[in-house]
């Protein structure tokens, strides 16, 4: 709560929050705030402002299938939230649980899972997701596999770090002593202790993982067409640009801004997390 | 320090292995797939099985790994399916081109963040400060593609003044690099930035700069010649690991802008399922990204005195704070 209040005060916070608040509106009311269908052709590379056959607006034109691209930036932020939440939340539930496990227990089970960790580090990337989802397809379970495989093993070294350190302190020792279970020590005496560096982790990680879903989008690994997606729009009108600029800028503003909205929120978490680290 | 390289060594041997067992394993597991890949989607089930027996591949899964390994290590890595050439030949061409492509974009990119970088450290909190770790955070929150899109716009299409595509297919071209360049400067001068800033800031507020300052020497002084030297240790390890964050990222550069490079090879090599073509790549991406670590762990230790050899530990803790 004490960082919730620290949040609103921070004028770069609160913009982050907004547009974040703003996406995630978006994304729940996909269908009633989308003017026309995603996937309904219109007119093919409509501009801006055009005017459909039925007297409705295509605000920002339509692609070169006749579709509306607002109507499609709007579905698309459905795309872009729920599949950049759901691998970071897998993401998370695997480093977290795992790093948990190497930080308390230590010894084999900590070289063990380390290594694991380090090797799956040791790939760029990308290069990870290129061949998770060129080997198992593109869908969506595929992206939150490969970002999972991506992601864990560096929220695992933050979590692990913290359970080391926190560890040795007196209070995880009296817990200990009390006769409190191993999962109760890990769940209620570590775990809230690293809940703002995780935090601060979680809000980049997810913005990240926002960017992961367009570049795989746009490079024809995400989710299959026609569904929208960001990153797939600007795939798709890349090599139109030059003569309807209005295909791929759209949704290059919408992914640019949530991402800075993102990385914002995190940045000032990551001020918090150390100032109260200090104190 | 011999003992903490030798050890080091083991590690990164031991990474490469696990890695490129993994590697096969995700590739080859499956071997119907690979023979469909191989011979395309029209042989029948005969001739898969034809190959599959003529290449071995009804031999015990681990008893493949080795004989795979051995092969890989002897440098025979097979034929690339798409490019119907050795995969040993394409590798070098394709990494050339990326390898300048990132050695320019470096080149631009150190000087620039560690000035940013200096600049907004050495005063926490002032104007110029704020503005330039607002630039920073912006420009590392553009995904590339965007930002190709963006200033493909300005430059390409609104000013005229750079090329849209880098193919270079009648040759090298200087004009042609610009743009690939300038994306990928972007994208990485923040997040140096911000590591020399966060370092530069952390010594400024130190104790010996203080006692410099209260001697009565200038700010300029005390910046240059006492906070400057300490506060260089973390990025110059950071521009190390740059590398393996530019292996990540040339792929969609080098896609949107068609540039003949590693990331356009392993690109086209995964949607044509070129499976010797992926190991090769994979294979030198991982060797890259694990010797480049090293590479930094030891410069980090041969800038910072304070660090021993024995204790890598310390190094992240150091890294950390």
């Amino acid at each position: 709560m004490k960082t919730f209040g620290a949040l609103l005060r921070s004028p770069s916070a609160l913009f982050g929050l907004a547009v974040g608040a703003v996406a995630l509106m978006t994304a729940l009311f996909a269908p009633l705030l989308a003017p026309h269908d995603p996937l309904q052709t219109i007119t093919p590379l409509a501009l801006p402002g055009s005017v459909a056959p039925d007297g409705s607006h295509l605000w920002l034109g339509a692609d070169f299938l006749g579709r509306d691209i607002l109507s499609r930036l709007i579905w698309g932020t459905r795309t872009v939230l729920l599949w950049s939440s759901l691998s970071t939340a897998a993401s998370f539930s695997v480093g977290v649980s795992m790093g948990l496990l190497a930080g308390y227990y230590g010894g084999k089970l900590d070289t063990a899972l380390s290594f694991i960790a380090n090797t799956l580090l040791a790939f760029p990337v990308t290069v990870l997701y290129i061949i998770i989802i060129t080997s198992f397809g593109a869908s969506g379970a595929n992206i939150v596999i490969a970002v999972t495989f991506a992601s864990a093993p560096g929220v695992f070294r933050i979590m692990r770090a913290i359970a080391l350190d926190m560890r040795n302190r007196d209070f995880v020792a009296a817990a200990i002593t009390q006769g409190e279970s191993a999962l109760a020590v890990m769940g209620r005496e570590i775990l809230p202790n690293a809940v703002t560096p995780l935090l601060a982790d979680l809000c980049l990680r997810l913005g990240y993982t926002a960017i992961t879903v367009g570049v795989l989008g746009f490079l024809g690994l995400g989710l299959p067409p026609p569904t929208p997606d960001w990153g797939g729009m600007v795939a798709e009108g890349k090599n139109m640009a030059i003569a309807f600029p209005h295909l791929v800028i759209f949704p290059c503003i919408a992914i640019s801004l949530l991402m800075l909205a993102m990385s914002l929120l995190s940045d000032a978490l990551q001020q918090i997390a150390k100032g109260s680290s200090r104190a | 320090m011999l003992h903490f390289i030798a050890r080091r060594f083991l590690v990164l041997l031991a990474t490469m292995l696990a890695v490129s067992f993994v590697v096969f394993a995700a590739l080859e597991l499956n071997i119907e797939d690979v023979a469909t890949h191989v011979l395309g989607q029209f042989a029948t089930a005969d001739q898969r099985h034809l190959w599959l027996a003529e290449n071995g591949y009804y031999d015990p899964f681990l008893y493949r790994y080795l004989r795979w390994l051995m092969h890989f290590l002897i440098g025979d890595w097979g034929r690339s399916i798409h490019f119907k050439e050795e995969v040993t030949t394409l590798i070098p061409y394709y990494l050339k081109n990326t390898a300048m492509l990132a050695g320019i974009s470096l080149a631009v990119m150190t000087p620039l963040a560690l000035l940013l970088g200096v600049l907004a450290g050495m005063r926490e909190g002032s104007a110029l400060d704020r503005m330039i770790s607002f630039f920073a955070i912006a420009t590392t929150s553009i995904p590339q593609f965007a930002s190709a899109v963006f200033l493909s716009g300005i430059f390409v299409f609104w000013l005229h003044l750079l090329p849209g595509a880098s193919p270079m297919t009648s040759g090298f071209a200087w004009r042609e690099l610009v743009m690939p360049v300038l994306v990928l400067v972007l994208a990485g001068t923040g997040y140096l930035t911000r590591m020399t800033r966060a370092s530069m800031v952390e010594v400024m507020s130190s104790a010996y700069v203080r006692t410099a300052r209260m001697k009565g020497n200038s700010f300029a002084r005390v910046v240059l010649r006492h906070a400057l030297r300490n506060a260089m240790v973390t990025p110059v390890t950071v521009v190390m690991l740059y590398i393996p964050w530019l292996l990540a990222n040339v792929v969609v550069v080098e896609v949107f802008f068609a540039y003949r490079g590693f990331g356009t090879l392993l690109y086209t090599a995964s949607l044509q399922h070129d499976v010797f073509l992926i190991e090769g790549c994979t294979m030198v991406a991982v060797v890259a990204v694990v010797s480049t670590q090293l590479f930094s762990d030891l410069a980090y230790v041969w800038l910072n005195p304070r660090v021993t050899f024995d204790a890598p530990s310390e190094k992240t803790a150091g890294a950390a704070a």
